[in-house]
């Protein structure tokens, strides 16, 4: 591995490509966390915004009409404003609101941290669109279907955990995917309240070393392979979920 | 259920009295009284739009009635306080268009109700499951999902997902209207073993050679009323109502 490293310092030192986050190890010691930061990041964000996907579907469908009229609120505002001025809200109008606690150095810090902060707005910003793409779905499982559900017994949670859901997923993966594709690469926008992500590390490298070009060249790479990590991901997914005579 | 006090089994499983029923200004039900007595089978025939489909959906409760009163085994369903899970594990129903579970196969359809609304264990509701597409002679399709059978086949699966609740009524929605001719013969041989074993069914069809063997009493319903009805021989020999007269010389 170290010959390797030797190479790319060669490579800089010959023809002047300056891959110094690679063959540096501080350098490439805060690159990897930086990706590390922004796969942690990207997944979690993933599985809240689905999760509220599902729930917000779910409340959609509620007879009471305050929980409905909630729903169509929440929607409007995540849905309706720019996620990066969502993201400022949260980080500096609600983050100072919020109790500080004590560290284990006796230094107050606030509750949430911005790698929190940017966890719960990327995931309520996502959300919102998940619950119109898990209604979608919903809306096209045929209620024929979920009658004789209701004959057999099944309650109106059951229904929807049992039927319902698993048919609107199926419905809806394609719009989920791509919507899940752009959080993915929106989680890049966490630069902005200063989580040490993967572009938040990049510029930084790329102000130290000036090495700008080559940094954008990485940056560009890495996202590619991330997010085609992830479409190769769900594409399983999807020929798992594959009814025989189903659909297709 | 537990059975509702006073409710023996000598006396009707489904008392219907007077049930009124109208989608918006569409009267559908206009006065429909009758009862069905335990292990007897029941046709409803009539040119569509007559209310067929719509009072079976009222004796499940999947449609609330607007004057009238429908029990169960005693029960009234037209209450508000209605367990409705207590009622439709009494009562079983068949569909028009099967409406299977499309990503479930036979066996997880079969399965499904038992173990997720009667909690019942795993291994019993399989053994059960099996046996019940045994007797709608689905061997061997287990595994099938529905897009994989024929409407015929699919309907079976549909009445033995009925049958794994074990109700004490099988209520079927013109259940072959939508098959061809020669898958059902397969589904209403299905049914008349059903009826042989005693089960009380209530039938809406256009089968009237069916009706004929297996009913034993026919109500030909016409604009929310029912016209007339009979036990089958006297029935479709004798019908004296014009309108009866007039629909059967149609459709036989």
């Amino acid at each position: 591995m170290d010959s390797f490293w030797e190479l790319l310092r060669g490579l800089h030192d010959s023809y002047g490509i300056n891959l110094v986050h690679f063959y540096d190890g501080f350098e490439r010691g805060r690159l990897l966390r930086g990706m590390w930061t922004t796969v942690k990041l990207a997944v979690i964000c993933i599985v809240l915004s689905v999760v509220i996907g599902m729930i917000g579907a779910w409340l959609q469908g509620s007879r009471l009409k305050l929980l409905k009229a909630l729903v169509q609120g929440y929607i409007q505002f995540f849905r309706n404003t720019p996620p990066l001025v969502q993201m400022y809200f949260f980080y500096f109008a609600l983050g100072p609101q919020m109790p500080r606690i004590v560290n284990e150095h006796g230094i107050a810090q606030p509750m949430l941290g911005s790698f929190e902060w940017a966890v719960l707005s990327l995931s309520f910003f996502a959300g919102a669109f998940n619950v119109e793409i898990f209604r979608s779905g919903i809306e096209a499982v045929q209620k024929s279907t979920v009658e004789a559900a209701d004959s057999l017994g099944f309650n109106r949670l059951q229904i929807y955990w049992y039927v319902v859901l698993p048919l609107a997923i199926r419905f809806c993966l394609p719009a989920l995917n791509n919507n899940l594709v752009n959080l993915a690469k929106t989680t890049t926008q966490a630069y902005a309240i200063a989580v040490p992500e993967t572009l938040f590390v990049a510029s930084q490298i790329w102000s130290d070393r000036i090495n700008v070009f080559e940094m954008m060249i990485t940056l560009l790479t890495f996202y590619l392979l991330l997010v085609g990590m992830f479409v190769w991901i769900m594409a399983r997914v999807e020929r798992a979920l594959h009814v025989p005579g189903f659909g297709r | 259920m537990t059975v509702a006090a006073g409710w023996t089994p000598d006396q009707p499983i489904i008392r219907i009295v007077d049930v009124h029923k109208s989608f918006g200004t569409n009267a559908v039900l206009k006065g429909v009284t009758f009862d069905v007595a335990k292990g007897e089978v029941v046709c409803v025939i009539g040119p569509s739009g007559s209310g067929k489909s719509t009072l079976l959906r009222c004796i499940n409760a999947l449609v609330p009635i607007d004057k009238g009163s429908i029990k169960v085994e005693g029960r009234e369903v037209h209450d508000p306080a209605l367990d409705k899970l207590e009622l439709r594990k009494k009562v079983g129903m068949v569909f028009q268009s099967y409406n299977l579970f499309p990503h479930k196969t036979a066996l997880d359809n079969v399965m499904m109700a038992p173990l997720h609304v009667l909690k019942r264990g795993k291994d019993e509701v399989e053994a059960q499951a099996r046996q019940l597409i045994k007797k709608v002679r689905l061997e061997g399709k287990e595994a099938a999902y529905p897009g994989e059978l024929s409407g015929g086949q699919q309907q079976r699966v549909a009445i033995a997902r009925s049958l794994a609740m074990n109700p004490d009524i099988m209520l079927f929605d013109e259940v072959t209207a939508a098959l061809d001719p020669e898958t059902v013969k397969e589904v209403l041989l299905t049914i008349r073993e059903l009826a042989e074993d005693g089960m009380t069914c209530m039938l809406v069809t256009h089968e009237m050679g069916f009706a004929r063997e297996v009913g034993d009493h026919i109500y030909f319903t016409d604009r929310g009323v029912i016209v007339e009805h009979g036990p089958p021989e006297s029935f479709f020999k004798s019908a004296s109502d014009p309108r009866t007269r007039q629909f059967l010389s149609q459709i036989l």
